[in-house]
């Protein structure tokens, strides 16, 4: 079990800056994603937080002591790779028993022939055998201990790296995008599985992913990185309900959060596409952008907005109608949750949305404060005396 | 030990194992190159030294190619080598292009007769290619440098491998466009596939330039003599006295594709590896 | 006649259509544009390598020589010549013990230089060059280079053995050295090659293996290489073995050149033999048969490594 601290890690590769001074806490025994785009350094942080990779500066702590200088065996964090890496000429057996005899076993009794020899050798053996037989009964799959990993499915192979990282009853696990190489519906099967494990080890789990669905139907928090940067840490609920940033409200949840152009008048009130809302803001006059959840767009006659319908995505569940408006660069996208009562193509619409609905992020991204208000107690910037 | 300096120490190591054997690597070059700058006098000498008193390069130049038409055999390198290849090619490629793209009945069979022939040894056949020759009268002739040698199933082998990889849908259309199948070799394969024509052109330059075994049995005139042939029979001639001219030809011989090599190491590489790993 | 037939020919009748007929072949026709695109190499490989190839072995049973008028058929006459005969046998010892140490020597030097080279980033091309130049160098030269490097007065080698204070050999005149001496020449030309080849079976390996293995407590470059590298360079290494090994079994050049099988048959070695016998008496039913016993060799170098190769197949 490990709290660990991250402290104003930067990382540079060949002069450019992947992580530009990352803080973060995870709790012993949390769930917690990085998520972000491709190429955002959640990668690189995992690497540094194993040991694999050092960082440029900064300061890495587990359970209250430095990890500096220790080698990423001594930390006692386990790690499953995107690729597996399973050692392709050791059985599955070998293959969880490899960290057990690196740990347990010296030098001269790890050797070929001359190892068998050595006193200890065979009661360390019987010990190994029983905790990687335990794992694989755990993981069930213990009817392909003798097998080569060439010969397994993905989905196996992806339990003989998740055995092996049980196996060490490390004080941390680190996930690197273990599900992308799975098909679609392996994917969802796992994503239950190891949160299931995660239930029963009660160990900490740091999970790397650029797939937002899997860390919000993981995790217990979420950490989301965007171009080397922490934007926001917190649980699935506040990072989809409240983000911060733009940058995260636009990456998490599909499809994508839709985007409004407008601006902050100057009585308060949150002006888009020339309609004035219901909400208000303390943030000073000048350009916003108004974001509403597709789910939260009501589509009617009686809505502020109006444009034509340029797309329909029919899910058999739900439905997502996308409205082409004068004003916007991209169509709204609205969901529909009676696919029998969809308009057509083409057909004039208008849609609305509560106030409430409404996130509002200022010209560089941050987040305004709105409350819902037909005026607004506010000084006037402009004093017209 | 800091793991920096743990680092640092173990470059230094990995530096100095690997110029050791780098300067034994370079030794014969260096030599060669030290003894064709020397005169006799200095090579003669128990005094061992690597930088000539008395600079006799362009000396020894000259009496090598004094001694010896070396100029005649560079450029019977060069034909034969060229002609070999530009041979081989003619051959490999359509025969390459049937086996990757096109049915036909024995396609499987002739395939596996091809490498069935990669495992031969050249000096197997080398007693009956010989007498072959022999009865055709072509012996001591250019032609029997090249001949033989026009069949290179290694290329086929090659070829063939990267003709796969070319997508049908290329060879569609340019069947489309009315080009008949011998053209497709030439005009749509042979263009997609220089990086490996490349590859083959060097593992065969260079093993034909190199080559001393076959000219040595077929040839008996000396101005037909390929470079290898050339050195060895300098040697001969000189028989222990003049080695600052024969260090200058040995240096002579081997230039061109040392310079070669040394102008494109990353495709000679390349090509050697891709050839070595079949 | 029918009357698919009749109506064919009365199509073809019409002169653009036979042009477009013909123009385009429907797959019928591309096997035969097949077997003329094969036929060249097809008949090449014939007559130059299976037809040879059949007639090295019948010719063994042979006592043709060069421009008699004729042959006879003598059975294992060659062979049973061939055994009792003294120079033979030393020809094979000297060839067997030079393939055993020019292939271990090439193979473990060249894997070892790879090794290097990959360990670390500095100077990585400019290595991988200058280890490659002897591969590259006509052998035949740089044998002579050789040669005046090991001569007995002035060569570099005894010169710098005797300003360390040891004794100069005649390494090339001497029957107890001179077999050794073309053993160094050989691994000094083929080590570059095998490093080439290793290289690219290293760089082959994928990177998380390593790191795998890091995080699992490798801990020293002597565990990643047993864990690892090793295991993962199999079929590279039995490949670069068995290339060394056929390739040591054809040595010629510079025997014929440096001491042409001396001194007292020390360095007779099998293609020299083959040589010598059918090149230079003549004798071509004996030749063959010696031929004979070096491809049973080369065949036999084949079939290990198949019987070697197809049992370990890695997955990444």
């Amino acid at each position: 079990m490990a709290a660990i601290e991250i402290r104003a890690l930067r990382k540079a590769f060949d002069g450019a800056d992947v992580l530009k001074g990352v803080d973060l806490t995870i709790e012993d025994g949390e769930f917690i994603s990085l998520v972000g785009p491709s190429g955002c350094g959640k990668s690189t942080l995992l690497r540094i937080i194993s040991g694999l990779e050092p960082q440029s500066s900064g300061e890495i702590w587990i359970d209250g002591a430095s990890a500096d200088g220790v080698r990423p065996s001594a930390r006692n964090l386990a790690m499953v790779f995107q690729s597996y890496a399973l050692y392709p000429h050791l059985s599955v057996f070998d293959n969880i028993a490899v960290p057990l005899r690196m740990k347990r076993l010296s030098a001269l009794e790890r050797a070929p022939l001359v190892g068998w020899l050595m006193p200890g050798r065979r009661r360390a053996e019987r010990v190994i055998r029983e905790d990687v037989e335990r794992v694989a009964e755990q993981l069930e799959i213990s009817p392909l201990l003798q097998r080569k990993p060439g010969q397994l499915s993905g989905g196996q192979r992806q339990r003989v790296a998740v055995g092996r990282a049980i196996v060490r009853q490390p004080r941390a696990f680190l996930f690197d995008e273990p599900l992308s190489n799975l098909d679609a519906k392996l994917r969802v099967h796992m994503r239950a599985e190891i949160a299931q494990l995660h239930r029963q080890l009660k160990t900490t789990f740091i999970y790397v992913t650029h797939d937002q669905a899997e860390a919000m139907t993981m995790s217990g928090r979420i950490a989301v990185m965007i171009d080397g940067e922490l934007i926001q840490v917190g649980t699935p609920t506040a990072i989809y309900e409240d983000p911060r940033d733009i940058r995260v409200a636009e990456f998490i949840g599909t499809p994508k959060i839709n985007t409004f152009p407008g601006r902050v008048r100057s009585d308060g009130r949150l002006e888009v596409l020339g309609h004035v809302l219901h909400a208000a803001t303390p943030a000073p006059v000048g350009e916003c952008r108004a974001c509403i959840r597709p789910e939260r767009i009501e589509l009617g006659a009686s809505g502020i907005l109006s444009g034509t319908v340029v797309h329909l995505e029919n899910l058999g569940s739900e439905a997502f109608v996308h409205i082409g408006s004068a004003g916007m660069n991209a169509p709204a996208v609205a969901r529909v949750n009676d696919p029998s009562q969809l308009p057509a193509i083409g057909a004039p619409v208008g849609y609305g949305f509560a106030p409430e609905a409404v996130r509002a992020f200022d010209a560089g991204g941050k987040r305004i404060a709105t409350t819902i208000a037909s005026r607004v107690e506010r000084p006037r910037e402009m004093a017209v005396v | 030990m800091t793991s920096r300096a743990r680092t640092l120490l173990w470059s230094a190591t990995r530096h100095f194992l690997l110029l050791a054997g780098a300067l034994v690597m370079l030794t014969p070059f260096i030599w060669m190159l030290s003894t064709a700058s020397k005169p006799q006098t200095e090579i003669f000498s128990s005094d061992l030294h690597l930088i000539p008193y008395h600079f006799a390069l362009w000396d020894n130049l000259r009496t090598a190619f004094a001694k010896a038409d070396l100029w005649r055999y560079l450029l019977n390198g060069l034909i034969v080598t060229i002609s070999i290849f530009g041979l081989q090619l003619l051959v490999a490629l359509p025969a390459a292009y049937a086996l990757a793209k096109l049915r036909f009945l024995g396609r499987d069979g002739l395939f596996a007769l091809v490498v069935f022939c990669i495992l031969i040894p050249p000096q197997a056949t080398a007693i009956p290619v010989f007498l072959l020759l022999h009865k055709l009268g072509v012996l001591d002739s250019y032609a029997a440098l090249v001949l033989p040698f026009t069949i290179s199933v290694f290329g086929i082998f090659l070829m063939r491998q990267f003709f796969k990889t070319v997508p049908d849908d290329l060879i569609d259309a340019a069947r489309m466009d009315g080009i008949s199948e011998f053209g497709i070799v030439w005009r749509v394969m042979l263009p997609t596939a220089i990086p490996a024509v490349t590859a083959f052109g060097i593992f065969s330059v260079v093993a034909h330039w190199n080559d001393y075994f076959w000219p040595l049995i077929v040839l008996n005139s000396e101005h037909l003599q390929t470079p290898p042939l050339a050195v060895a029979q300098f040697r001969n001639n000189e028989a222990g006295t003049n080695y600052g001219p024969l260090m200058a030809a040995a240096m002579v011989i081997i230039a061109p594709l040392v310079i070669a090599f040394l102008f494109a190491q990353r495709r000679f590489i390349e090509g050697i590896t891709l050839t070595g790993i079949k | 006649m029918s009357d698919a037939a009749a109506t064919l020919q009365g199509v073809a009748a019409v002169p653009g259509v036979r042009a477009r007929l013909f123009a385009r072949p429907r797959p019928a026709g591309r096997s035969a544009a097949a077997y003329a695109l094969a036929a060249p190499a097809f008949v090449l490989m014939l007559m130059m390598l299976i037809g040879p190839l059949g007639g090295v072995i019948a010719l063994s049973f042979t006592d043709y020589q060069l421009g008699a008028p004729s042959f006879a058929w003598i059975g294992l006459s060659n062979y049973g010549e061939m055994f009792a005969d003294r120079v033979f046998w030393i020809s094979l010892k000297n060839t067997l013990t030079y393939v055993a140490i020019v292939v271990p020597g090439a193979v473990a030097l060249g894997l070892g230089v790879a090794l290097l080279v990959q360990s670390g980033s500095g100077l990585r091309s400019w290595y991988r060059t200058v280890y490659f130049l002897p591969v590259m160098a006509t052998l035949i030269a740089m044998a002579i280079v050789w040669e005046f490097m090991l001569h007995p007065q002035f060569g570099l080698v005894n010169g710098l053995l005797r300003a360390a204070g040891l004794q100069g050999h005649s390494w090339l005149q001497d029957r107890g050295t001179a077999l050794y001496s073309l053993c160094v020449i050989g691994i000094w030309q083929a080590t570059g090659f095998n490093m080439v080849l290793f290289l690219a079976g290293l760089v082959s390996i994928p990177k998380h293996l390593y790191d795998a293995s890091e995080i699992d407590g490798a801990e020293s470059a002597w565990s990643r290489f047993r864990l690892v590298t090793w295991p993962m360079l199999g079929p590279v290494t039995l490949f670069v073995v068995t290339i060394s090994a056929i390739r040591s079994f054809q040595v010629f050049d510079t025997v014929q050149v440096l001491t042409k099988g001396g001194p007292s048959k020390s360095s007779e070695v099998l293609i020299y033999t083959m040589y010598t016998e059918g090149f230079e008496f003549f004798r071509s039913g004996y030749g063959a048969a010696v031929t004979v016993v070096f491809l049973g060799f080369v065949l036999l170098l084949t079939l290990l490594k198949s019987a070697l190769g197809s049992r370990e197949v890695h997955y990444a």
